[in-house]
């Protein structure tokens, strides 16, 4: 329909509604390859492509790293965005502190302090980072790095090096921090259509606090802080 | 008529009064020369711009006849791929710079207070990306789909689109949306507190037909869907889900994807937070477990008072906004005026919206507008004559599952004040006597 391939896909298109309008619905549309579209995808196909990493390990490559050798990876790569020990920089993440924090009126939620999984560590830096270059890094320093920012946390002692069997047993603070079976509460109000409040107050206003961009006239750049 | 429009208005620019006074010969000899009409509307439209409002009013009012009536309009094809008129050139996406820290992961706001109706225009339907907008070839792009199947297989768009297809209207928003009004009003913008919020006609393949011709295995319990952006963005939903209602759209509103919502193929996970939508779709994989990426953890978890943190919050709750009046639309004058909003709930069709012109004290059952669907965005209006005096304005959503929109004060209750996403309460409009509209928050 969208000349992704102009001629054959008209033609697949207008095939395949003739076949569907004459056919009568059967079952079999909902059996496996009924369609059949689509190459089958080889194992090197998928093991190329395939880059989760599970909690319980599962995809972690061969590979190691320490977490000496990340640091000398996240200089170069990390540290002018996140800051040389994970302080972060301006709006790019804080990586390490902020424990203790979650339940006060300014939490910091770092690797350290708010990440329930040590293997989403090595699977985000690997997928994503760094920033400007993603899935640039080898195997090998993924695990360094990842070393190193549990040890900037001080999740894992500093002769730590991490590989596919030490990764998954690291145990973070705040693995039993979340609730995952269980919906956020939800927030019952009543239909309530006369006199439903005595008194209505204005707690807070947003007039006067300039934070808010021009909607009018060209992109406003103006407030940045 | 010329002269007179002179004598009537001495503060015209001069140079404006010779450009329209040229005007008709200067078309009429382009006629001549073109023996067709090219451009003459952007004659009209450029010759006119430098005239100041009123003067051009006087030229175009009763008993004078407009000067596109005394003209030809541009010909077919002047614009192939269409664009909104000129004098539509505000209506755009916007964002707030000192959100992100860059413009590559970031966010901007459809201009809700320029939209009529429930679908989004393609160009104004809000953007998020992590890593940037990819550019994506359609003839290079894949589709893998493997893990706990039967059989593996990679598909082409140009297979993609050989499957039966389904279109439907949902709307797609980002559960941080309003995020940054959690602890006060900062915001005093009906483009920046909600325009986290668009709507789209979708096109695609339902999820269960391609998982159903690839045959899960007995124990796949979810599906990890996964982005050829350069940030790969990762969702874990479950199969109950999967293949409840998820489509793999490649269409909106009736053309191609738009690159930023994903081209060429984007997933639609109807009601669940924008996130889980994931753009540039390139891998399905079925698994027996989540897998806790990034995107499901450390963001999108939702952190509450004492510490703790609810996760997979995938549902977009009931929430409704009065669009007009609002900050960027303010009231002109007393009299009638029609508040209008927009509802919409992620657990199914908004059943009724109630309006408040006295913070909540008092509501009224406002009018809904058809269509009225399922996990789709929804008009709503009432009549209201303003005296004057200043007013709060508030809208309330019921949904079809009985849920009353939360006023703040009873989210912050539950949640506290660091929750940053899915805050979906009431939101407070208030009128002053001027007509002008702020963003407040009720005690």
């Amino acid at each position: 329909m969208f000349s992704f391939h102009k001629s054959s896909g008209l033609f697949a298109t207008t095939c395949c509604g003739i076949l569907l309008a004459s056919m009568p619905f059967v079952a079999s549309a909902e059996q496996a390859g009924h369609y059949g579209y689509g190459e089958s995808a080889t194992d090197e196909q998928i093991a190329a492509w395939d880059i989760d990493i599970r909690p319980d390990g599962m995809g972690l490559p061969e590979g190691s790293g320490s977490v000496d050798e990340g640091m000398a990876v996240y200089e170069t790569h990390c540290a002018s965005c996140h800051g040389s020990f994970g302080e972060g920089m301006g709006r790019y993440p804080k990586l390490a502190g902020g424990e203790g924090s979650l339940d006060q009126d300014r939490p910091e939620k770092t690797v350290g302090s708010y990440w329930p999984y040590a293997s989403t560590l090595w699977d985000y830096i690997h997928r994503a980072m760094p920033f400007f270059a993603p899935q640039s890094l080898s195997d090998d320093q993924v695990y360094a790095l990842t070393a190193y920012v549990l040890n900037l946390n001080y999740i894992v002692d500093g002769d730590f090096v991490a590989n596919k069997e030490t990764l998954p047993k690291v145990e973070m603070p705040n693995q039993d921090g979340f609730i995952w079976d269980d919906p956020r509460p939800v927030v019952n109000n009543e239909r309530c259509m006369k006199d439903c409040k005595g008194e209505v107050t204005v707690s807070d206003s947003a007039e006067g606090k300039n934070l808010t961009p021009s909607t009018t006239g060209p992109l406003d750049e103006g407030i940045t802080e | 008529m010329l002269g007179k429009l002179r004598r009537l208005n001495r503060d015209v620019p001069k140079v404006a009064l010779e450009e329209s006074e040229r005007l008709p010969s200067a078309e009429r000899r382009r006629f001549l020369r073109n023996g067709l009409f090219t451009a003459g509307g952007a004659m009209v439209g450029g010759a006119l711009a430098g005239i100041a409002p009123r003067a051009l009013a006087a030229t175009q009012y009763p008993p004078e006849i407009p000067s596109w009536t005394r003209t030809l309009g541009a010909g077919v094809v002047t614009d192939p791929y269409g664009v909104p008129s000129p004098f539509e050139k505000e209506v755009i996406r916007r964002n707030v710079p000192w959100l992100t820290a860059d413009k590559v992961s970031s966010i901007s706001f459809a201009p809700l207070q320029h939209l009529k109706g429930i679908i989004t225009p393609n160009g104004l339907f809000f953007e998020r990306h992590h890593a940037g907008r990819p550019e994506i070839d359609p003839q290079l792009h894949r589709l893998m789909i493997h893990g706990l199947v039967e059989r593996p297989i990679i598909l082409s768009m140009e297979d993609l689109q050989r499957f039966p297809s389904v279109s439907q209207i949902n709307f797609i928003e980002c559960p941080a949306n309003g995020g940054m009004e959690w602890r006060g009003a900062q915001l005093n913008s009906l483009q920046f507190l909600h325009g986290m919020v668009s709507c789209a006609e979708w096109t695609g393949v339902r999820l269960s037909t391609l998982l159903q011709d690839v045959g899960i295995k007995p124990e796949g319990k979810w599906l990890l869907a996964e982005g050829a952006d350069g940030a790969a963005m990762t969702r874990s939903i479950p199969l109950e889900k999967a293949l409840d209602d998820v489509i793999v759209a490649y269409a909106q509103n009736g053309e191609a994807l738009r690159r930023e919502q994903g081209y060429p193929i984007r997933l639609v996970v109807p009601g669940w937070e924008g996130n889980t939508h994931v753009k540039w779709l390139r891998r399905l994989e079925v698994g027996d477990k989540p897998w806790m990426q990034r995107e499901e953890t450390s963001k999108y978890t939702d952190l509450m008072a004492d510490g703790t943190a609810h996760g997979f919050t995938w549902v977009m709750e009931a929430k409704s906004v009065i669009t007009s009046p609002c900050p960027e639309m303010p009231l002109r004058g007393k009299g009638i005026h029609q508040i209008e909003g927009l509802a919409w709930s992620g657990r199914g069709k908004v059943k009724a919206v109630d309006v408040s012109v006295d913070g909540g004290q008092n509501w009224q059952k406002a009018q809904l507008r058809e269509p009225v669907m399922s996990k789709s965005l929804t008009r709503f209006s009432l009549e209201w004559k303003w005296n004057g005096n200043p007013a709060l304005l508030q809208s309330r959503v019921i949904d079809e599952t009985g849920y009353v929109q939360p006023t703040l004060a009873q989210l912050r209750q539950v949640r506290g004040t660091n929750s940053i996403y899915h805050k979906n309460s009431i939101q407070t409009w208030q009128v002053n006597a001027d007509g002008s509209v702020v963003n407040v928050q009720l005690s």
